[in-house]
């Protein structure tokens, strides 16, 4: 039978990915053929989804990009009738130990894929996640298997070994937390997967929960079988529709099969259950995650006591990140030697990022510990689209850092990252080009916190809104404010920033808090330019403040054809027919609907 | 999400859950599902299967995004803020929103039909920017293509599956 993949992550969804499969169904009824569809998760290259993978009768499986649903018939046609693969949209073909298919490029020679190395990514787009058999073909819970083979003990000491640090954001070694929850006494212990990816601009987690769901619930069992506990809970963003599916599938089948709710060999009897979030980015942090799973407001509480010591119901417990757990499912599988052959001296294996923002090829990529920023930025991510100047990438989402186009070079690390006032975070990495405004990047992250900010203790929760108001203050026009004595008050405020930070990092309660301030922090030790720009010229060199623009007519240039003066929406300009129009500044809103209306470029901007 | 013309009373909904305070979120995520939002009414009745009070799950409801206190309308849209959206004009899709919809974030219209809600993160940030419209996601989005969506679905009156 022939076997075609379908990439049908989240991603591939809004793109399309369910209107190429009903192609393909119907092609195969057309022309009676057995085609098997597989849906698989995301490869990661999301600027080419829809992604569709045809099996040649030989064995081999070339993968294509923006397959849309007319295409998809036509690479079928060609491909398993005509036997020609190369086609529009050809990503590669997948390397399965036979002699490749001639003038095919291998996938894994991709500029996209080169210099990645796909350690927990290996099996995301590559096997049917709803699918157990696939998964143990791929080695499946063979790591679990090898647990079992260990005690508890050596299996702390393989996880410690191989130098895994959690993913999730602090970089705490993964092996260290599992040795505090042994050590604790007690009853009752749990394992709690953090799914509640919240940083805006990352999706690790979502891709891996959704394309390889088996290994991070193997990487929980064994977590469980080391630490002592006998029950994993999934917290899981509710944002997140397809994975929690995929989950409940997964443990089901676990279920059935025995290796959920059943004793194994050693004895040991593990439960899984999901429990989905509410949207609270605060729930992130771990002792705020805990309440959260008991069914109370998600704040966060003064640690130590541990969780490892006394977690979730007062039991001992640990908390781990998506990525953290299926890394552990492999290492168990491959031994800690493979893994801590990668990376850097204290930081060892991969690491996952989500590549977004003014990127050429946004996606997910993994890559070695140690690899230079520029290294993903360009030649990963094929550098800024429309010939563009990078300017910055923010890593580790409101809880970063941005870095600048002077420390490209800085090699990616927890440490390295650190000594730019960064931090490694969950992986999100959002490129900016010149166009992107870093005043306003660091009003949008605190605008952020504030929101998501819990309340409980006072230098987040009203810190975090003086400092908000600081930054909202620079970016409005000076007309709104209403006095001298107002515009001094202001200035005052913008002097006393950079204190303020400070004062939010040093006394807030929880991680939330503490990283903060720090998009302000690191915007203001690298562009200190651009906020004087906006404090002292009230310009904004990336012309994206609107408070700060003035849209203006060129005079010359236009032809008074009325369309901007049709399609304002404050009727904010006027003039004759086929006369120069004028706009009244006190009426724009600076939607810049003229601008993008304008055939003849005769709306400009300052 | 299409309001359900036969609404199960709220204590059919939440029978399944033991009676404790670990199932609160589940419990209120069950009967939002079915009503699309949490009235008075069905607090008060969780609060008295669960014997704890209003106050308390208020105070739950309210902490979290998620939890609507308010009838949403029959087409709802998510619009994600999250930061890859941002830097590619999240905002000013949500204002083209606001100016053809009439209505602000976290209203709903008066005709019942549509509402709009800001989301912190979708997780598609490979296609930005992104919005959920009852749970189906739409991404490279730009004016144009949010301009003809809601005008379609203005004039159909629904999203199609």
């Amino acid at each position: 039978m022939t076997k075609v993949f379908i990439g049908m992550g989240t991603c591939g969804l809004a793109t399309g990915a369910g209107e190429v499969k009903i192609a393909v169904e119907k092609w195969a009824a057309a022309h009676s053929a057995a085609i098997q569809i597989t849906r698989t998760g995301c490869i990661g290259y999301c600027k080419a989804e829809p992604i569709m993978d045809v099996v040649a009768d030989s064995g081999h499986r070339v993968s294509y990009g923006n397959v849309t649903p007319e295409v998809a018939g036509f690479i079928l046609d060609e491909a398993l009738i005509r036997k020609n693969y190369k086609l529009d949209g050809l990503l590669g073909q997948f390397s399965n130990g036979k002699a490749p298919l001639p003038g095919i490029p291998l996938i894994d020679e991709h500029p996209y894929f080169r210099k990645q190395v796909k350690y927990v990514l290996r099996n995301c787009g590559v096997i049917d996640p709803e699918s157990i058999a696939d998964y143990r073909s791929h080695g499946g819970f063979k790591g679990l298997e090898r647990a079992m083979g260990m005690g508890p003990q050596d299996v702390v000491q393989e996880i410690t070994r191989s130098g895994l640090r959690g993913r999730g954001g602090s970089g705490f070694l993964a092996g260290k937390k599992w040795e505090l929850a042994q050590a604790s006494k007690g009853d009752k212990k749990y394992v709690i997967c953090n799914a509640d990816e919240g940083d805006p601009g990352a999706f690790m987690d979502r891709s891996i929960l959704e394309g390889d769901t088996y290994s991070v619930l193997e990487g929980m069992i064994i977590a469980g079988y080391a630490i002592g506990a006998d029950e994993g809970i999934i917290y899981c963003r509710a944002e997140y529709p397809l994975a929690i599916e995929r989950i409940n599938k997964a443990i089901d089948v676990m279920k059935a099969e025995g290796i959920l709710g059943k004793p194994m060999k050693s004895g040991f009897t593990f439960a899984l259950r999901v429990k989905k979030g509410a949207g609270a980015f605060v729930c992130g942090e771990e002792t705020a995650l805990m309440a959260s799973v008991e069914g109370r407001r998600g704040m966060p509480r003064p640690r130590p006591p541990y969780p490892a010591v006394s977690g979730l119901f007062q039991k001992p417990t640990i908390v781990n990140n998506v990525e953290t757990m299926a890394n552990a499912s492999h290492i168990m599988r491959e031994g800690a030697e493979s893994f801590a052959a990668m990376g850097t001296q204290n930081s060892k294996g991969t690491k996952v990022f989500a590549l977004t923002g003014k990127i050429a090829n946004p996606g997910l990529v993994e890559v070695p510990m140690g690899i230079t920023l520029r290294e993903i930025v360009f030649d990963i991510g094929g550098g800024i689209p429309g010939g563009k100047a990078f300017k910055a990438v923010q890593i580790g989402g409101p809880s970063g850092g941005c870095i600048p186009a002077e420390h490209l070079d800085i090699k990616i690390d927890y440490e390295s990252l650190k000594s730019v006032g960064a931090i490694m975070g969950s992986g999100g990495l959002v490129v900016m080009d010149e166009d992107t405004c870093m005043v306003d990047m660091a009003r949008y992250f605190t605008a952020f916190i504030t929101s998501e900010s819990c309340g409980k203790c006072i230098p987040c929760r009203e810190g975090t809104q003086r400092l908000y108001e600081i930054l909202d203050s620079i970016v409005s026009p000076y007309a709104k404010m209403a006095d001298e004595e107002e515009n001094l008050l202001r200035f005052n405020r913008v002097l006393n920033m950079e204190g303020l930070a400070q004062v939010i990092k040093d006394t807030s309660l929880c991680g939330l808090g503490q990283s903060a301030p720090n998009p302000v922090l690191s915007t203001l030790r690298f562009f200190r330019r651009e906020y004087e720009a906006h404090i002292y010229d009230r310009k904004c060199p990336a012309h994206q403040c609107k408070g700060l623009l003035t849209y203006t007519i060129d005079t010359n240039a236009c032809t008074g054809c009325t369309l901007c003066a049709k399609k304002c929406p404050t009727s904010a300009i006027v003039g004759e027919k086929k006369k120069a129009h004028y706009i009244v500044d006190e009426k724009c809103i600076r939607c810049g609907t003229c601008q993008d209306v304008c055939r003849f470029s005769a709306v400009s901007v300052s | 999400m299409e309001t359900k013309q036969y609404a199960k009373p709220v204590e059919e909904v939440i029978a399944k859950y033991p009676k404790s305070r670990e199932h609160l979120i589940s419990i209120l995520q069950e009967v939002q599902a079915e009503y699309g939002y949490l009235s008075r009414d069905s607090i008060n009745r969780i609060s008295d299967y669960l014997s704890l009070p209003s106050s308390k799950i208020f105070g739950v409801a309210t902490f979290y995004n998620q939890f609507k206190l308010k009838a949403p309308g029959r087409i709802q849209i998510s619009m994600c803020r999250g930061t890859a959206c941002h830097v590619k004009g999240s905002l000013n899709l949500l204002d083209t929103c606001r100016q053809m919809l009439g209505i602000e974030v976290g209203e709903t219209s008066k005709d019942g039909l549509f509402s709009m809600e800001t989301v912190a993160c979708l997780g598609c940030c490979s296609i930005a920017p992104a919005m959920m419209v009852n749970g189906r996601f739409f991404g490279r989005l730009d004016k144009k293509k949010v301009e003809y969506l809601l005008d379609t679905w203005r004039a159909s009156g629904r999203v199609e599956e």
